[in-house]
C-alpha cells in the first residue's frame, strides 16, 4: 500500500465548509475532505452523522448551501449526477440501485449507452461489460442476464461494474461490503488496490474497522453533521480513539432517572424464540410492566425487524409472541394494536403518518372507531381527546386542524405518541424514536417514555444512539447480524463496551 | 359524455329517453347564474381557507373554482342557444344524464380515494342490466315484483366488485390489472348471456318504478341524487371514509395503526360494484332493456369526472362534491355542444382539453400549498 505524503500530490478533490440545511433539519454543518490521487480514504461515522448526504452532494443528488467543492484545485458545481460523472466521480449506493428489469451490459451502460448516432452498440458493451466483471473478478456473470434473476451480491458487483465502466478518478463506495461474503470482500479489495495504482481515488465508507485497517490510508471522521477529524492514519489509529470521536457527546442527554421496578411487576410482553428469516434468529425478549428495554445495533443487524415482528407489521418465520398472556396470530397488525401493542415506527413520515390530514385525525388514527357509534364518526369527540393529549405533551404549533406535515420532527414524534396514548397501549415500541428530534424535544420525549412506563407500560426502544439506548433504558440487549449478543442492565454497560460488542458481531 | 349519450338527439327535438323536453321558451325563468356574486365568494372563501391548511382546508376553493367552470360553461350555453339552453327542462335533461355516470362516478370516487383504480364499472353495468334481464330473472319479477331484477342487479354488481377486491387485496394483482380483466371478462359474460340481443323489460311494475318522473323531476335523478348524498355521507362522517382517506394517504401507516387494510380494499372495490348495479338499474328504467353493449366506455368517463372533481388519483383526498360537480360539467358541456348542433368529436377535444387544464390548476394548486 501507498505510504501518503501530502505535499507531493496536490488533492484530487476538496471539500471546504460544506453545509446542507433541509427544511428543518442541518443534515451537514461543515465538512472538510481532503482525497488524494490513488488513496483509499475512508469516512467514518455513526448513523445520522453525515455521510449519506456528504455522499449524495458529491454525487450531484444534493446542492450544498454553503462551501465549496474543489478538483484538481478548481471550485465546481456539481449541479447534476451527469455533472458529477462528467468530473469523474462515480458513486456507488449503499442500497442497490440497478433495474431489474434490464441485462447486465444494458445497467452498467446506463445513463451513458453506448451508440452510434442513437443506434446503440450493444455487442460494444457487452464486450466492455464483460472486460470490467473479469476484472472484478467476476466472469462468470454473464452480460445478458436479467439483473433482476441474480442474487443480491452479484447485484453488488453490477453497481460496482458501472461506476468502473465511467473511467472515474473518484469512486465513492458506500458499504460496498455490506452485501458482500468474504471471497468476495476479497475481490472487492484486489479491484481497489488495481484502481488505486492506476492513480483512482477511492472514497470508501464502512462500519467495518477490520476493513478499515486493511484497505484504508486516511480516514475523515464525522459527527453530527461536522468534520471532527481529519486525516488519521488508518492503519495507526487506535479503534478507541476513533470510537471516542464518532460518539464524544457534545450534548448531554438529559434522561429521567429510572424507577425501582416493583417486584411483582407482571411480565406484559413475553417473546420466545421469535424469528424472521434473512433477518434475525431466536430473539428471546421478556419485559415487564414498567419497563424499558432497549435494543442496541447497526442499521440491518436485525433490530427494526424484530419491533416489526412483533408488531404482526411481518409475519415470523417462527416463536411465539405473547401479550399479558395471550398469544397473538403471527402476522397480523390488527390483532396486535387490539390487544394493546402500539409502534412508533423508525420511518416515521412514511409509516407512521397521514402527512395531509389533520394531526387530530393523525392522533386518533388507531382509535377513531371507538369515538363513532355505529360506524359514524363522532370528530367533536375525537378533537376534544386530541386537544386534551396535544395540551398534555405541549404540542406545538398549538391547534389540531393544521396539517402534520406543517410540525417539526419532535411534533410529529410527540403526535405518535399521542396516538397511542389515546389508545391506552400496554406494550409500547419505539424504533428510533428521536430520529430528526431536536435536542430540545429529545428530553421531552425521553420523559415521555418513561412516564408511559411508569404509568404500567412495558416499552422496547430501538436505537441508532448508543447513548440514548443506555441512558433511556432499564435492560439492553445488544443485537448483531440478527442475534443478540448481549443482555443486561443499562448501568452495568458502557457505550463503548457496546460499540466493540456491535463491531466484532458484526466482522464475522 | 360517452358515445351512447352524445347520440343524443338534436336540439328542439326530445332530448334523453327519460327526459322531458323543452317547449322552447317555456322556461325564461331560468336566470344566467350569477357570476358576480359567486366570484366574490370564491376570493372570501379563499381568503379564509389561506391561512389553516388541514385535510380540508383548500377544499372549499378548489370546489367553488369546480363551480365557477361550471358557471362558465352555463354562460356560453345561455349565449349560445338562448333559452333553449337556460330552461328547466333543460336543466333536467342534463341531469338525467348525468345520472348513470353520476352514480358510477360516486362509487369510483372511493376507489380512487384509496389510492386505487376500477376500470370495469361500465362493463360490470352491462353485466349487471343483462342479468337482471334474462327471461328467468324477469319470470321471476312477474311473480315476486320488480324487487328481484333489482336485487339481480346489485347482487351481479357487487359479485364483481368482490372479486376485484379479493384480486386486488389478497391476490395482490394490480388494480388496473384486475379491473382491465374484469372489464374484458364482465363484457364477454353479459354477450354470452344476452346471446348479443337486446333484451327488453317486460316487467311493467320495473318500468312504473323507474320511468318517467317524481315531483317533475326524472327518477334516475332521484336516485343519483340519493347515491350522491349517502355518498358523501359515507365519506365523510363514518370510519369507512376515514379509513378510506387513510388508506390511500398511507398504506403502510394506515396498516401500522391497525387498520384492517386488506378487508377495507375489498370493501372498496365491492362498492365501486354496487354502484355499477345501481346504474344498471337506472340504465334499465332510463332505456327499458338490457344490452351486452350498456355502459361501454362510462369507466373512462367516471375516472375523469373524479379526477376533474379534484379526488387524487394516487389517493389520500376525495370529495364527492368535486365529483358531482365533474359530473355536472361534463354533462353540460355535451348538452352544449348538442344544443349548437357542433360535431361531437369538437365536444371530444373540448373534453380532452378540459381533464388536461383541471388537472394542470390542480397541480399549480396542490404544489402551491404544500409549499407553505
Amino acid at each position: 500500500m501507498v505510504t501518503v505524503d501530502p505535499p507531493n500530490r496536490p488533492p484530487l478533490l476538496q471539500m471546504r465548509g460544506i453545509v446542507k440545511q433541509f427544511p428543518g433539519a442541518r443534515a451537514l454543518d461543515g465538512v472538510d475532505l481532503d482525497v488524494l490521487p490513488g488513496e483509499v480514504h475512508c469516512l467514518l461515522g455513526q448513523n445520522g452523522a453525515g455521510k449519506s448526504t456528504l455522499i449524495k452532494v458529491l454525487a450531484g443528488a444534493h446542492q450544498p448551501t454553503e462551501g465549496e467543492v474543489l478538483v484538481d484545485g478548481e471550485a465546481v458545481t456539481i449541479a447534476t449526477p451527469v455533472a458529477a460523472l462528467k468530473l469523474g466521480i462515480a458513486t456507488m449506493y449503499q442500497e442497490l440501485d440497478v433495474v431489474g428489469g434490464l441485462t447486465v451490459a444494458e445497467n452498467v451502460f446506463l445513463g451513458h449507452e453506448l451508440a452510434t448516432g442513437g443506434v446503440s452498440r450493444r455487442r460494444e458493451a457487452r464486450r466492455r461489460t464483460r472486460e470490467i466483471l473479469a476484472r472484478l473478478g467476476h466472469p462468470e456473470i454473464s452480460p445478458h442476464r436479467e439483473v433482476g434473476s441474480l442474487p443480491a451480491a452479484a447485484q453488488q458487483i453490477v453497481s460496482m461494474a458501472r461506476a468502473l465502466s465511467h473511467d472515474a478518478r473518484v469512486i465513492v463506495m458506500d458499504e460496498p461490503s455490506a452485501v458482500l461474503d468474504s471471497d468476495e470482500v476479497e475481490n472487492l479489495f484486489r479491484v481497489v488496490h488495481q484502481l488505486t495504482a492506476a492513480g483512482v481515488a477511492i472514497v470508501y465508507i464502512s462500519h467495518r474497522m477490520e476493513e478499515i485497517r486493511a484497505i484504508g490510508d486516511r480516514i475523515t471522521v464525522l459527527k453530527d453533521g461536522r468534520t471532527v477529524a481529519r486525516d488519521l492514519p488508518a492503519r495507526d489509529t487506535p479503534t478507541r480513539e476513533l470510537i471516542r470521536l464518532m460518539t464524544g457527546r457534545n450534548v448531554e442527554y438529559v434522561f429521567p432517572p429510572s424507577q425501582e421496578l416493583a417486584p411483582d411487576a407482571p411480565v406484559v410482553l413475553d417473546v420466545q424464540g421469535l424469528a424472521l428469516r434473512g433477518a434475525f434468529t431466536g430473539v428471546d425478549l421478556r419485559v415487564r410492566a414498567g419497563e424499558i428495554v432497549g435494543l442496541a445495533g447497526l442499521v440491518g443487524s436485525g433490530r427494526s425487524e424484530i419491533l416489526e415482528t412483533i408488531y404482526g407489521a411481518r409475519r415470523a418465520s417462527a416463536g411465539t409472541v405473547q401479550v399479558g398472556g395471550r398469544r397473538l396470530r403471527a402476522g397480523d397488525v390488527t390483532a396486535a394494536v387490539r390487544a394493546g401493542i402500539g409502534l412508533a415506527p423508525e420511518e416515521r413520515k412514511a409509516q407512521g403518518l397521514l402527512l395531509d390530514e389533520p394531526v387530530y385525525r393523525n392522533i386518533t388514527l388507531s382509535t377513531f372507531g371507538r369515538f363513532s357509534k355505529g360506524g359514524l364518526l363522532d370528530e367533536r369527540t375525537e378533537r376534544r381527546i386530541a386537544e386534551e393529549q396535544a395540551e398534555a405533551l405541549d404540542l406545538r404549533p398549538t391547534g389540531v386542524d393544521r396539517a402534520i406535515r406543517t410540525l417539526s420532527g419532535g411534533n410529529q414524534q410527540k403526535a405518535m405518541l399521542a396516538r397511542w396514548l389515546v389508545h391506552g397501549c400496554r406494550v409500547l415500541l419505539l424504533d428510533e424514536p428521536t430520529r430528526g428530534v431536536d435536542v430540545g424535544a429529545r428530553a421531552e420525549i425521553y420523559a415521555l417514555v418513561r412516564r408511559l412506563a411508569d404509568e404500567g407500560a412495558a416499552v422496547v426502544v430501538v436505537s441508532s444512539e448508543i447513548p440514548e439506548v443506555l441512558g433511556l433504558s432499564d435492560r439492553v440487549l445488544v443485537v448483531s447480524e440478527g442475534r443478540v449478543v448481549h443482555e443486561g442492565p443499562a448501568t452495568a454497560i458502557d457505550e463503548h463496551a457496546v460499540l466493540d460488542l456491535v463491531m466484532e458481531g458484526s466482522a464475522a | 359524455m360517452s358515445e351512447h349519450q352524445l347520440s343524443a338527439p338534436p336540439p328542439g327535438t326530445p332530448g334523453a329517453p327519460s327526459g322531458p323536453t323543452s317547449a322552447p321558451g317555456s322556461a325564461g325563468a331560468t336566470p344566467a347564474p350569477p357570476a358576480a356574486d359567486e366570484s366574490a365568494r370564491v376570493e372570501r372563501v379563499a381568503r379564509g381557507s389561506g391561512g389553516r391548511r388541514g385535510g380540508t382546508g383548500g377544499g372549499s376553493a378548489r370546489i367553488l373554482g369546480l363551480v365557477v367552470a361550471l358557471a362558465a360553461i352555463c354562460v356560453v350555453g345561455y349565449v349560445s342557444a338562448g333559452s333553449r339552453f337556460a330552461s328547466i327542462d333543460n336543466m333536467l335533461v342534463i341531469l338525467s344524464l348525468a345520472s348513470i355516470i353520476g352514480v358510477l362516478s360516486i362509487g369510483m370516487t372511493f376507489v380512487i380515494t384509496a389510492g386505487g383504480i376500477d376500470l370495469s364499472v361500465g362493463s360490470v353495468l352491462g353485466l349487471a342490466s343483462v342479468w337482471a334481464t334474462t327471461v328467468a330473472t324477469q319470470t321471476m319479477a312477474d311473480q315476486y315484483g320488480w324487487i328481484v331484477m333489482v336485487l339481480c342487479a346489485l347482487a351481479v354488481g357487487t359479485a364483481a366488485g368482490v372479486v376485484n377486491g379479493v384480486l386486488i387485496a389478497y391476490g395482490r394483482v394490480v388494480a388496473f390489472i384486475a379491473t382491465l380483466a374484469m372489464l374484458v371478462a364482465a363484457r364477454g359474460l353479459a354477450e354470452l348471456i344476452a346471446q348479443r340481443r337486446t333484451q327488453l323489460v317486460n316487467v311493467s311494475s320495473f318500468q312504473d318504478t323507474f320511468r318517467g318522473d317524481l315531483l317533475g323531476v326524472p327518477k334516475i335523478v332521484w336516485i343519483f341524487a340519493v347515491v350522491a348524498v349517502a355518498g358523501w355521507f359515507l365519506l365523510n362522517r363514518t370510519t369507512f371514509g376515514r379509513r378510506t382517506v387513510a388508506v390511500g394517504g398511507n398504506p403502510e401507516a394506515a396498516r401500522l395503526a391497525g387498520i384492517a387494510v386488506k378487508r377495507h380494499t375489498m370493501y372498496l372495490y365491492a362498492l365501486a360494484g354496487l354502484a355499477a348495479g345501481i346504474a344498471a338499474v337506472m340504465m334499465l328504467g332510463r332505456t327499458g332493456a338490457g344490452s351486452s353493449t350498456n355502459g361501454l366506455l362510462y369507466e373512462l368517463d367516471a375516472i375523469a369526472a373524479v379526477v376533474v372533481g379534484g379526488t387524487l388519483l394516487s389517493g389520500g383526498r376525495g370529495t364527492i362534491v368535486g365529483t358531482v360537480l365533474g359530473v355536472l360539467i361534463f354533462a353540460t358541456l355535451t348538452n352544449v355542444f348538442v344544443q349548437n348542433n357542433l360535431d361531437s368529436s369538437v365536444q371530444q377535444i373540448a373534453k380532452g382539453a378540459i381533464i388536461v387544464v383541471a388537472v394542470l390548476l390542480q397541480q399549480r394548486f396542490t404544489s402551491r400549498t404544500s409549499r407553505t
